[in-house]
C-alpha cells in the first residue's frame, strides 16, 4: 500500500521538469569531458548518474551549480535550465544559483570550525535565521537530517575535522541542507559510509525528495536502484541512457548500460 | 708538531679502509654478495666512519682540553701520534669485522646517528653558551649597579666619566613603539598583498608580482636606512610633522616604523602567501558551494585555517623588528627618550648596545657591561614572544585538528 503510493506520487511529480540541460558540452583544457548531453530533471524525484569512473559524472553535477567556474581550464557550452531560467548565462549570479542548489562533494570538506559552525556556515550567510534560538533550532534539524544528531549532540563546540570519515560526510550533507536548496546535487554521499550510516543517509535522500529534486551520483547499483526514481547512465562523456531507473536495470536498451550493469565494463 | 698531519692520515686512512673492508666483504663472501648480510658499499661506509669519527673526536677534545688547561703551542708529539694510532686501530677492528654475518649497515647507522645527535647538541649547546656569556657580563653588571634603576629608571645618560643613568625603559619604549609601527603597517599591506596574490591574481601577474614583492626582501637593511633617512624622514617632516605641529625633527619613530614596515612586507606576504596556498580547494570549495561569495569564503574559511601559520609569520617579522638596528640609527635618531609623539626621535635597545660597545671601552666599567644586559633584556624578550606563538599555534591546531 505504502509502495504504492509513494509511485503513484513519485509519477505525478515526475510531471514538471526543474533542470533541463540542452546540448552541454565541458572542455578541460583540451579534453573533451562531456559530450553534447541533454537532460531533463524532474521535480521531487531522486535522479542517479552513473557510469565508470572518469566518465564525467562530477563533472556533469558541477555544471548544475556552475562549480566548473572556478577551474580555470573547464570551459563549459550548451544551455542549462532550472525552473526555466538559464543559469548559464553570465548574468546570473553563482553565489545566488549555489544558495539554492546545494550540494555534497565526492571527498568529505567540512571546514576548521566547529561542528555547529559548519552548520550554522550556510544559514548565517544567507540570513536565515533571525536570532540564535532559531539558528540553533535550523542546525539541530540539519544535523537530524543528516542522521548525524545522536553523535554530536555533546560536542557541538568540537571541531568538526576531528570527526571520522563516515561523520565528516554526514556532517557535510547536514550542512548542504542547513541552507534549504531546492536542488540538492550529491557525488558520492556514501562512499566513505558503512552500512548503518548509508541507510540512514538513503532514508534523508528519500525524505528529501518530498520537497526538492536530488541529484546523486552513485558507484553502488543497489543504491541508484533503492533510492532514485530515474537513472543516467554516462560512458566517456556521452550520457548514453536515460530513463526510469527499473527499466534501466531491467531492460536497457544500451547494449554499453548493459554490460556496465552486469559488471563488463567499467 | 701541527694537527694537519694527523687530519691528512685520518683521511687516507679511511679511504684505505673502505677499499679493503669492500675487498674483504667480497672475498669473504666467495663472489656472491647474497651471501652477505650487509651489501660491500655498507662495509666500506662502516669502515669509514669507525677511522675518522673517533679521531675526528680525538682532535676535537684534544682543542679543548688544551685551550681549558691553557696550553700555548704545538700539541705534543704524543697528541699527533695518538690520533693516528686511533684512527689506525677503527680501520682495523673495522676491517677485521668484515663477515657473512655482520651487520654493517646497522653498524653505520648507528654512527651516522651519533653524528646527527651531535649536530644538534652542537646547535643546543650554542645557545646554551651565548645566554651564559651574556649572562656572566650581566651578572658583573649588575654587581656595579643597581637593578632597579636599570629595569626602573626612566632616564638614560650613560656617562663615560661615571655617575651615569642607565634605565632600560627608554630603550624598551623606543623598541616596541617603533616595532608596533613597523607591524601595523607592514601586517595588514603584507596580508592583503598575499591575500590578493593566491586568491585574486591571474598565474601571469602572480608570476610578475611575487618575485617584484621579493626583491624588498634582498636590499640590505642599510640601504632602507638611507631610504629613511635621505627621503621618508624629510617627507613626513615638511608634510605632516610640521604642518601639524608636532615638532621639526626628521629622525623620529614614524620614519623608522614606515621604513621598518616596508621591510617586513615581504616577509609577511610571501610566508602568507605559501600558508595560504597549501589551504586545500575542497574547502573553497565547500564554501562557495554553500553559496559564499568569495570575499566570504576567504574571511570565514580560508584566513581562519591559514592562521597558525600566518600568527607565525607575524611573530617571525616581529622578531626582526625589534632586532633592527640600522634603520632606527638612520630613522629614528639615537635619542633615549619616553614620548607619545611619533614624529619625536627615540631610539631602541640595540642601537644603544652598539654605542655603548663603540669607540674606547674598557670592558669593566657598567657604561660598556650595560650592552650585555640590554642584550639578554633583548634575548628573553625575544625567547617569550616565540614560546607565546608556539602556544598560541599548538592552541589552535588542538582546537582545528
Ligand atoms: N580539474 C580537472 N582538470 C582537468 N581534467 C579534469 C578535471 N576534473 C576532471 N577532469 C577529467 O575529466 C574527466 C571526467 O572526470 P570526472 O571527475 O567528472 O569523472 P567521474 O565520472 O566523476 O569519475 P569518478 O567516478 O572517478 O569520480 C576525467 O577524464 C578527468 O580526468
Ligand atoms: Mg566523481
Amino acid at each position: 500500500m505504502e509502495d504504492m503510493y509513494r509511485m503513484d506520487k513519485a509519477m505525478n511529480a515526475q510531471q514538471d521538469t526543474k533542470i533541463s540541460a540542452r546540448n552541454v558540452n565541458v572542455y578541460y583544457g583540451d579534453k573533451h569531458a562531456i559530450k553534447d548531453v541533454s537532460v531533463e530533471i524532474a521535480d521531487k524525484t531522486v535522479t542517479a548518474f552513473i557510469g565508470p569512473s572518469g566518465c564525467g559524472k562530477s563533472t556533469f553535477l558541477r555544471c548544475i551549480n556552475r562549480m566548473n567556474d572556478t577551474i580555470d581550464i573547464a570551459r563549459v557550452t550548451g544551455n542549462i535550465l532550472i525552473d526555466g531560467e538559464d543559469i548559464t548565462d553570465p548574468r546570473v549570479d553563482p553565489v545566488q544559483l549555489r544558495a539554492k542548489v546545494g550540494m555534497v562533494f565526492q571527498k568529505p570538506n567540512p571546514f576548521p570550525k566547529s561542528i555547529y559552525d559548519n552548520v550554522a556556515y550556510g544559514p548565517k550567510i544567507h540570513g536565515l535565521a533571525r536570532n540564535k534560538s532559531d539558528l540553533d533550532e535550523i542546525v539541530e534539524r540539519a544535523l537530524r537530517r543528516g542522521a548525524i544528531w545522536d553523535e554530536v549532540k555533546d560536542r557541538l563546540l568540537e571541531p568538526g575535522t576531528g570527526l571520522s570519515g563516515g561523520q565528516q560526510q554526514r556532517l557535510c550533507i547536514a550542512r548542504a541542507v542547513a541552507t534549504e536548496p531546492e536542488v540538492l546535487l550529491m557525488d558520492e554521499p556514501c562512499s566513505a559510509l558503512d552500512p548503518i550510516a548509508t541507510a540512514q543517509v538513503e532514508e534523508l535522500i528519500d525524505e528529501l525528495r518530498q520537497s526538492y529534486s536530488v541529484v546523486i551520483v552513485t558507484h553502488s547499483m543497489q543504491q541508484a536502484a533503492r533510492v532514485s526514481q530515474k537513472t543516467a547512465f554516462f560512458h566517456l562523456g556521452n550520457m548514453v541512457e536515460y530513463g526510469v531507473t527499473d527499466k534501466i536495470f531491467t531492460n536497457p536498451e544500451d547494449p554499453r548500460t548493459e554490460s556496465y550493469i552486469s559488471g563488463r565494463i567499467g | 708538531m701541527s694537527l694537519t698531519l694527523p687530519l691528512l692520515v685520518i683521511i687516507v686512512l679511511s679511504i684505505i679502509g673502505s677499499y679493503l673492508a669492500r675487498r674483504r666483504a667480497l672475498s669473504v663472501s666467495g663472489g656472491d654478495i647474497r651471501h652477505l648480510a650487509s651489501l660491500p658499499k655498507q662495509h666500506g661506509l662502516n669502515a669509514i666512519l669507525s677511522t675518522a669519527v673517533p679521531a675526528m673526536l680525538a682532535i676535537i677534545v684534544w682543542l679543548f682540553a688544551a685551550r681549558i688547561m691553557e696550553y700555548r703551542g704545538a700539541a705534543p708529539i704524543w697528541v699527533p701520534l695518538g690520533i693516528m694510532a686511533l684512527a689506525l686501530l677503527g680501520l682495523v677492528l673495522s676491517v677485521m669485522k668484515v663477515s657473512n654475518t655482520f651487520r654493517a649497515r646497522t653498524a653505520s647507522e648507528t654512527w651516522i646517528k651519533g653524528l646527527l645527535i651531535g649536530a644538534s647538541t652542537i646547535a643546543i649547546m650554542t645557545t646554551v653558551g651565548i645566554v651564559f656569556s651574556m649572562l656572566f657580563e650581566s651578572i658583573n653588571f649588575f654587581r656595579q649597579y643597581s637593578w632597579t634603576s636599570f629595569f626602573f629608571s626612566t632616564d638614560w645618560s650613560p656617562n663615560f666619566r661615571g655617575n651615569s643613568d642607565l634605565g632600560i625603559l627608554p630603550l624598551l619604549w623606543g623598541t616596541l613603539y617603533i616595532s608596533f609601527i613597523a607591524l601595523a603597517f607592514a601586517v595588514p599591506t603584507g596580508l592583503f598583498a598575499a591575500i590578493y596574490l593566491s586568491e585574486y591574481a591571474t598565474p601571469r601577474i602572480r608570476s610578475i608580482a611575487k618575485p617584484a614583492i621579493e626583491i624588498l626582501a634582498g636590499i640590505p637593511t642599510i640601504v632602507y636606512g638611507l631610504f629613511a633617512l635621505v627621503t621618508v624622514g624629510p617627507f613626513l617632516r615638511d608634510y605632516f610633522a610640521q604642518p601639524l605641529g608636532f615638532g621639526d625633527s626628521a629622525s623620529s619613530v614614524m620614519t623608522a616604523g614606515l621604513v621598518m614596515g616596508i621591510m617586513l612586507i615581504p616577509f609577511v606576504s610571501s610566508l602568507s602567501d605559501d600558508i595560504i596556498n597549501a589551504v586545500p580547494q575542497s574547502m573553497r570549495d565547500g564554501s562557495l558551494g554553500l553559496g559564499a561569495t568569495k570575499s566570504e569564503t576567504i574571511r570565514q574559511v580560508v584566513v581562519p585555517a591559514a592562521l597558525p601559520g600566518i600568527v607565525g609569520a607575524i611573530l617571525l617579522a616581529a622578531s626582526r623588528a625589534i632586532g633592527e638596528t640600522m634603520i632606527v640609527v638612520l630613522g629614528a635618531g639615537a635619542a633615549a627618550r619616553i614620548s607619545l609623539n611619533p614624529f619625536e626621535a627615540m631610539t631602541t635597545v640595540t642601537v644603544k648596545i652598539v654605542s655603548q660597545l663603540t669607540g674606547d671601552t674598557d670592558f669593566a666599567s657598567p657604561e660598556t657591561l650595560v650592552a650585555f644586559a640590554l642584550g639578554l633584556t633583548l634575548f628573553v624578550i625575544t625567547l617569550a614572544l616565540n614560546v607565546l606563538a608556539l602556544y598560541i599555534v599548538r592552541r589552535y591546531r588542538e582546537q582545528y585538528e
